[in-house]
Order: structure tokens, then C-alpha cells, then sequence
């Protein structure tokens, strides 16, 4: 069986709508209209335990609102879910102790109490047998290098401090199930760095099932086996990176290094035909974007080096953002 | 106690948090005393002007008055800044995500934020009324030092009083899911609690036809309980009769309090955080 198990899970809410004007606020005392916002149609996915999920989606998708219901903090207006056998909403307070939950926009620790009595508020709270809290405690101010900072308190840690803090406030009861919504919104690149390095060894060593939200591809590149990707309230893809690519086609970039300038906007002029998609040049560099299926790459490369004296060339995909804005605009999503 | 042990941990964190507040806590010390030198003056002229007997001795009114400055905190008067925050910005949904009880993780916080400034602003103050008002002659305005009894009886009634102020603080927080602001609460809640809790005029002073509202309404717990108690005013004898009805009236709060809070929940899980 697995961890998570979701099937047409629905959320519609209602929200009061305002009238333009003074005669439409008039009106609205007596009368209100109401417009009806389906924030998940009818969502199923089942997530097994030790996976690293990547949910992702553009504002509004309803990635928050899947969230929230899985965490136990919102009820869904249809559709079942259960996580380890416990429906969340139903049996709150059994499944709270089972989970970690991290948002990247708020901190669940005391903001005027040092750090290290927040967890031992936590210790408290969740009920951890002094042992256990003890070994946890350690392990995660090793882990997250927190030594310094136990003694002060919350509200004077700048944001990568918090979040390092905030994780390990997470995961000292052993959830066997941790939420991230966008844990490293704002970090500077040394803190993303780290955070992922810590979540993929919790991930790996402890068997943690991690459910992640964010909108930095990169994390999702070098954390996630599988991504599940939502718009308008319905996953889109669930699956591999690589099968995220499938969805939007075959392009490949093709990057060229010249050894001087007019080879590159000699290219530029003469690279045409079936399969280019567009021919950039800055400097000495070109970037090709081209159809791998019309177009295979050894053929294209074999074309490029016998017009030119190239130094130095190699292909890749295209940025996985591009490839999700791409899968986005096919489903109309996005904001306008 | 084991099922209690998260609980306790909430109020002894938020006590570490309140007591940190030195500054206002002495703020709070002066403004008092001040008010109760005000009041003690009204009340003695009342006193001085009254011809017929009272139903208070005007030793009995100088601790009321003592005892209600020094105990001023503890009236359900206000909500807790730091709750009205957690309101305007959605983060009470979040609570949801302990695995307690809702209603005792808010009455664990409410309870310490209800009594802990008020240990600070008290201690000074008895020191005060009871030590210090002597030594400078003033013997005849100060609090009386009361008899054991008295005082064993007086203890009773003040935890009792920390039940009830906290339950009727955390319904006033409760009502913010719906409000989303404690504006209104903040506004309607002194102009009554402290008239029926005896802090602005004692209760036995009310005219007499007033008496028997008075004497059930819950509020009565408050001040006008404990302080009679503790100058003796309320027999010892009486002393338990009274706490009950104080106790009666806490649990009545807290009933109804789950019940709101249910309701505020289920809305909350429903329309989203």
C-alpha cells in the first residue's frame, strides 16, 4: 500500500464578489454574489514511502491547498486521502504527530524564545522520549550547523538561519512524512545549496518521504526522481524529469564556442533548414536551438564543424523552466 | 500529569517570553498605584460624607481597592497582541498543525499571558500597599495583612479567578475567527467586565435592588469574590460557596467556548486559512 494515497480529491471555495462602484457596494450589503473557484478538480496520485516529490505549478494551481488538506489543516469538499491508513483532516491530531510540515514563508518556532527552547517546546509538545529528542537534537544541529545559533532567539536569525532552524524544528519527533512548501524561497545560493544537500541525505539515509513545492527548477532538477506537475486544479504530468521533457517535444541547444568572430555570424547567416529552430550569437558563442527529431544531433555537430573551426561544443536541454512555462501556457495556466 | 505535560509547556514558555518585559511591567506598577490612590480618595470622601452604616467597612474597601490595582492585569479586559497578530495573518490555522487539542493550547497561552505581567506588576504593589505604606504612617491606607484563613481562602478564589478571566479572554479570542479583528472585543469587553468584576466601584456599594443580578453574574469571580474573601468580608465559612459558583461559571465559559470554537474550526478547515 502505498504512503499517500489521493483519489478525485476536490476543493471549491466560495468567495464573496465585490461590485464596482458605490451603487455595487450598496448592493452588496443586501444581496452578495457568490463565484464558486475550484481550486483542485479532482486530483489522484498515490506517493509510496522513501520517495522525493517535486510538486510544482504556477500560482494558484492549487499546490498549497493539496498541502494543506494532506497536512490535516484543510477539508476538501469531495474525494478521499488517507496517509498511513489516517485521513487527515478526520484524525488531526494522530496524523500531526506523524508529520513535519516546513513553510518557507513562515516559521512554526517561537519568534521571541532562543532556538533551543523552541525545540525543547517541541520535545514537550510532540511528547519525544528524552533520548530521542536528545539524538535528533544533536544530529540536526550537526547536520544544519546550528551550534552557534541555539541561543538566540528567533526573531533576530537572518532567513537562511531560520530555515535551517525551522527544518530541524520539523524533524525532531521523526515524521516519516515531510511537507516542504518552498523551502528555499529567498536563500542566497550557499543556503539553497546546503538545504538540498540536507534534504537529500534525510531523503536517502533515513527513508523520509518528502513531498517538496517550489518554484526554483533547480531544486527540483537536483532533488526529485518524479514531479508532478498542477494547473487549473488537475495534475497535468506525474512522472520522471525526463518524461516532463517528452510532454513539450524534443529540443535540444546545440552551443558552439568559435575560435574568431566571423565564424559564429557567419553561422548565424548560413545555419538554416529543417529542424533549426533559432540561431543565436553573443561574442564568439552560439546557442542552437533545434528539433532532435527532425534534426539529429551528430548530424547537426558533423554540418557545424566541417564549415567551421569550432574550439570547443556541447548539447543540452533546454532550461527546465522554459519547459514548464511551455507546459503551462498548453494548459492556459499561468497568470495573465 | 503526563497528559498535561505539553500544556504546562506552553504556559511556562510564554511565562519565559512575558517576563522579559520589565519595563512596561514597572509602567504598569506606577499607573496602578496612582489609580489606586485616586480611587481610595473618592471612596473615603464617599465614606466621610455617608450618613448612614455601609456595607463595607472602610478597612475592607482600602484592600478591595489594593488588591484590585495590584490584580489589575488579571481582568479579561483585552486580547493577546501576539494572538491578534497570528489572526490578521492566517497563522492560526496553523495551530492546527500541533498534535493538541486546540482549545488547551490556546488556554495554556491564555492563561499565561493572563497571569504572568500580572505576578510582576503584583509583587511591587503588595510590597507597597502592605510594607512600604506603614513605615511612611500612612498604616490607615494600607493593605491589611490578612488572617490565615482569610488568606488560604483568598488563594483559592484568585486561582479560580485565573480559570474564569482565562476562559472568558480565549472565547474573546475565538470570536476573532470570525471578526478577524479584536478591535471590537477590545472596545466592548472593559466597558462591562470592569463594572460587573467590582474593579471601578465595589459590588456591595451598588444600590441594594441591584444586589441579587450582581451576585449571580459570573464576572462577580473576578474581584469581588477573592478581595472580600481576604478582608474578611465573605466569611471563611462562606468562602467555598462562593469559589464554586466562580468555578461553576469557568466551566460553563469553557463549554461554551469548545463549542464556538468548533464551529470556528470547521469554518476554517472549510473556507481555508
Amino acid at each position: 500500500m502505498s504512503q499517500i494515497e489521493v483519489r478525485g480529491l476536490a476543493k471549491v471555495f466560495r468567495v464573496a464578489e465585490r461590485r464596482a462602484g458605490l451603487a455595487g457596494a450598496f448592493r452588496g450589503l443586501v444581496s452578495r454574489r457568490h463565484r464558486e473557484v475550484h481550486a483542485l478538480a479532482g486530483i489522484d496520485f498515490d506517493i509510496d514511502r522513501g520517495e522525493l516529490v517535486g510538486y510544482i505549478g504556477p500560482n494558484g494551481a492549487g499546490k498549497s491547498t493539496t498541502i494543506k488538506i494532506l497536512a490535516g489543516i484543510l477539508t476538501p469538499s469531495a474525494g478521499t486521502c488517507t496517509v498511513d491508513g489516517l485521513t487527515p483532516w478526520r484524525d488531526r491530531r494522530q496524523h500531526a504527530a506523524r508529520i513535519g510540515v516546513v513553510f518557507g514563508q513562515r516559521t512554526q518556532l517561537w519568534w521571541d524564545l532562543p532556538v533551543i527552547e523552541s525545540f525543547e517546546l517541541l520535545q514537550r509538545i510532540y511528547r519525544i522520549p528524552e533520548p530521542v529528542f536528545q539524538r535528533n537534537r544533536d544530529r540536526m544541529v550537526a547536520l544544519l550547523r546550528l551550534a552557534p545559533l541555539l541561543d538566540t532567539p528567533v526573531r533576530q536569525l537572518s532567513l537562511g538561519q531560520r530555515m535551517r532552524a525551522d527544518l530541524a524544528a520539523a524533524l525532531l519527533h521523526e515524521p516519516s512524512l515531510l511537507f516542504l512548501d518552498e523551502p528555499t524561497i529567498g536563500l542566497d545560493a550557499a543556503s539553497k545549496l546546503a538545504m538540498r544537500d540536507f534534504i537529500r541525505t534525510l531523503n536517502r539515509d533515513k527513508a523520509v518521504t518528502v513531498l517538496l513545492t517550489t518554484h526554483d527548477m533547480a531544486d527540483i532538477e537536483a532533488l526529485c526522481d518524479r514531479i508532478m506537475v498542477i494547473g487549473g486544479g488537475r495534475i497535468l504530468t506525474d512522472g520522471g524529469i525526463d518524461q516532463l521533457r517528452l510532454r513539450v517535444g524534443n529540443e535540444r541547444v546545440l552551443t558552439v564556442d568559435f575560435a574568431d568572430q566571423g565564424s559564429a555570424e557567419a553561422l548565424a547567416r548560413e545555419l538554416t533548414g529543417s529542424g533549426i529552430l533559432d540561431v543565436q550569437v553573443s561574442g564568439l558563442r552560439a546557442r542552437i536551438g533545434f528539433d532532435a527529431g527532425a534534426l539529429a544531433p551528430a548530424t547537426l555537430i558533423a554540418r557545424v564543424t566541417a564549415a567551421f573551426e569550432v574550439r570547443d561544443l556541447f548539447v543540452e536541454h533546454p532550461p527546465i523552466e522554459r519547459t514548464v512555462a511551455e507546459l503551462y501556457a498548453a494548459h492556459g495556466q499561468g497568470e495573465p | 500529569m503526563r497528559a498535561l505535560s505539553p500544556y504546562v509547556a506552553v504556559v511556562s514558555a510564554r511565562y519565559r517570553i512575558i517576563l522579559q518585559y520589565r519595563a512596561a511591567a514597572f509602567a504598569g506598577f506606577v499607573t496602578q498605584l496612582f489609580w489606586g490612590a485616586v480611587r481610595l480618595m473618592i471612596l473615603a470622601a464617599f465614606y466621610a460624607a455617608a450618613t448612614g452604616p455601609q456595607p463595607m467597612n472602610m478597612a475592607e474597601v482600602v484592600a478591595y481597592i489594593w488588591l484590585g490595582q495590584a490584580l489589575l492585569g488579571m481582568l479579561p479586559w483585552n486580547t493577546d497582541a501576539d494572538f491578534k497578530e497570528q489572526v490578521a495573518s492566517g497563522g492560526v490555522a496553523y495551530d492546527l498543525l500541533r498534535p493538541l487539542d486546540l482549545y488547551g493550547y490556546w488556554f495554556a497561552r491564555t492563561l499565561a499571558f493572563r497571569t504572568a505581567s500580572t505576578i510582576l506588576r503584583a509583587v511591587p504593589m503588595v510590597v507597597f500597599a502592605m510594607l512600604l505604606l506603614p513605615v511612611l504612617g500612612l498604616a490607615e491606607w494600607a493593605l491589611p495583612v490578612p488572617s490565615l484563613p482569610a488568606l488560604a481562602g483568598f488563594i483559592a478564589a484568585i486561582a479560580a479567578a485565573a480559570l474564569l478571566s482565562t476562559a472568558v479572554t480565549v472565547l474573546a479570542h475565538i470570536t476573532m475567527l470570525w471578526t478577524l479583528s479584536g478591535e471590537g472585543v477590545d472596545r466592548i469587553l472593559p466597558s462591562f467586565v470592569t463594572v460587573l468584576s467590582g474593579m471601578v466601584i465595589p459590588l456591595p456599594l451598588f444600590p441594594a435592588w441591584l444586589q441579587p443580578f450582581l451576585e449571580w453574574q459570573p464576572f462577580r469571580g473576578l474581584c469581588d469574590v477573592p478581595y472580600r474573601i481576604y478582608s474578611g468580608n465573605i466569611p471563611a465559612a462562606e468562602a467555598g460557596a462562593e469559589i464554586a459558583l466562580t468555578l461553576v461559571w469557568t466551566a460553563v465559559i469553557i463549554w461554551f467556548g469548545r463549542l464556538l470554537l468548533a464551529r470556528g474550526v470547521r469554518r476554517l478547515v472549510v473556507q481555508g486559512g
